[in-house]
């Protein structure tokens, strides 16, 4: 039940490769960290696993990826930038719903008060707006969640915050965590094992 | 005479409530805030508190529904429209928050340039991209085209100029490599011994301590205290408001301790200390009244349990 990229490669257009025949495993409860300098391929690396994006090269092995990749995923990845990642023209309450409904629980361990969801994007700050990323990311059917500098733009309280509040569901439920990030007092802090790319 | 003095400055904005009804929102309330020249002055704080506004009212590009009370002086004049109109890209430069402030059709290398440059400031900024390690290429793209740690590098390229006297800086490394962190802090810090005045506007709070001189602590639109650089360190037992230790006990290499809650928005008109709610040490007395700024030990802070 492993979330498995095999041989991966990647460029984009002509240009140099980002990186090639590139494999990487994640465990179910496994909390993996991605270091590596800027520009390198840790965003892509993401992206792939996520399917966003089909690798050039290699394959991504999901257990209970749809063939057509429709549906809830069971890979899902959270943004650096949350204001990119949500309809700016959907109030809070239809993007939380989007692939499933949270439960109060969820939402008050996430710190999500009941007036923004009449809220629009623009009327949240940018934490506000990663919590509710981080809710609708965590859904039943979720076995894998990939966080792309996920709290590099919170201050530290909120970042202490949401990461307890992420890392007891991922250990309840065993979910398998790709932590990239370039703190790496963040990563040694969190991170059963580290892997440095680029 | 600081080079820029920021007295009870206010901010707040103008919106529409229901149909063509309007109320006035309080953003940001009484922040003073002194920089001298040579000196590094850090803003840190909860995000959402108001850190990028003090850096958009004092470079002037609030948007139109947004109303200020309160003084800005720079080299002891009142900083007006036409006064910044001069300064600013010149004398003050701000290194914006992201890539979204450069134009996206334009290629990067071009827009970093001004009407203002010579051949000077040309061959200086050539030095700081070979310094960031940005190849000779990375001035031919286009902004969707960098990377994110790519794009912080060739925003505070932009600022680090040697004829700039005010550098404000609005979270110049998130997402940023450590070396390269290191290398845009030296930037600052040579600047700053140069004689230039450097607002550092991060959430970066270990960034922050390793060049700035003192490090105002902002939450919920005001500046709760303002400290020497060097007491944050060891338990945070230094620091004098139960929000900046809170901030400081929360990084990952100290304790990783978060505390419960959420910032209150200043909009909603609430009476008293707005930590109050999850602050551990709060009385009757911090719900009643908001609290004044006192000078405790080479620092200034808001809060009543200070010492």
């Amino acid at each position: 039940m492993q979330l498995e990229g095999r041989a991966l490669s990647w460029r984009y257009g002509n240009g140099p490769w980002l990186f090639q025949n590139y494999s990487i495993t994640i465990q179910p409860g496994e909390v993996v960290g991605l270091i590596g300098p800027s520009g390198c391929g840790k965003t892509t690396l993401g992206r792939l696993l996520a399917g966003y994006s089909k690798p050039l090269t290699g394959e991504v092995k999901v257990p209970g990826r749809a063939r057509n990749h429709t549906g809830y995923d069971p890979v899902q990845l959270i943004f650096q930038h949350p204001e990119r990642a949500v309809n700016p023209r959907w109030r809070m309450a239809k993007t939380l719903t989007e692939g499933w409904s949270p439960d109060t629980e969820l939402l008050e361990s996430l710190g999500i008060k009941e007036e923004w969801l009449q809220r629009y994007p623009n009327e949240l700050s940018g934490g506000e707006l990663q919590r509710c990323c981080i809710a609708r990311a965590l859904g039943p059917n979720t076995q894998f969640l990939i966080a792309d500098e996920m709290t590099t733009m919170l201050d530290a309280v909120t970042q202490a915050q949401i990461w307890h509040t992420v890392l007891h569901h991922a250990s309840v439920r065993q979910i398998g965590l790709l932590v990239i990030s370039h703190d790496h007092a963040l990563v040694s802090r969190i991170c059963t094992r580290t892997l440095t790319f680029g | 005479m600081p080079l820029l003095e920021v007295q009870q400055l206010s901010i707040a904005f103008q919106q529409y409530t229901k149909g063509s009804r309007q109320q006035m929102v309080t953003v940001m309330e009484e922040l003073d805030l002194a920089i001298n020249e040579g000196e590094i002055v850090a803003v840190v704080g909860a995000s959402g508190s108001g850190k990028s506004l003090l850096a958009h009212a004092i470079m002037g590009i609030l948007p139109a529904n947004a109303y200020i009370s309160g003084s800005i002086r720079y080299n002891g004049e009142q900083l007006d429209e036409a006064k910044l109109k001069s300064l600013r890209g010149s004398e003050i430069a701000l290194v914006p928050q992201s890539v979204s402030y450069l134009n996206p059709l334009i290629r990067v290398g071009k827009q970093l340039q001004t009407n203002k440059d010579s051949i000077e400031q040309h061959s200086e900024r050539k030095g700081l991209f070979e310094r960031f390690r940005l190849g000779e290429h990375v001035a031919r793209l286009f902004p969707f085209q960098l990377s994110g740690g790519m794009a912080r590098k060739v925003l505070v390229s932009t600022a680090a100029l040697s004829r700039t006297r005010l550098i404000i800086a609005d979270e110049p490394t998130p997402g940023m490599h450590p070396d390269d962190v290191a290398e845009a802090l030296k930037q600052f810090k040579q600047l700053a011994a140069e004689g230039c005045a450097v607002l550092l506007i991060t959430h970066d709070i270990e960034a922050a301590i390793r060049i700035a001189d003192k490090v105002a602590v902002c939450y919920a639109g005001s500046i709760i205290e303002i400290a020497p650089a060097s007491d944050f360190s060891g338990a945070g037992n230094e620091l004098r408001h139960p929000y900046s230790q809170a901030l400081w006990r929360a990084l990952p290499q100290n304790g990783f301790i978060p505390i419960s809650g959420t910032q209150p928005s200043m909009g909603l008109g609430l009476q008293g200390c707005l930590f109050a709610d999850r602050c551990n040490r709060a009385v009757d007395a911090c719900k009643v009244s908001r609290q004044e700024s006192r000078q405790i030990r080479s620092g200034i802070v808001r809060c009543m349990h200070a010492t």
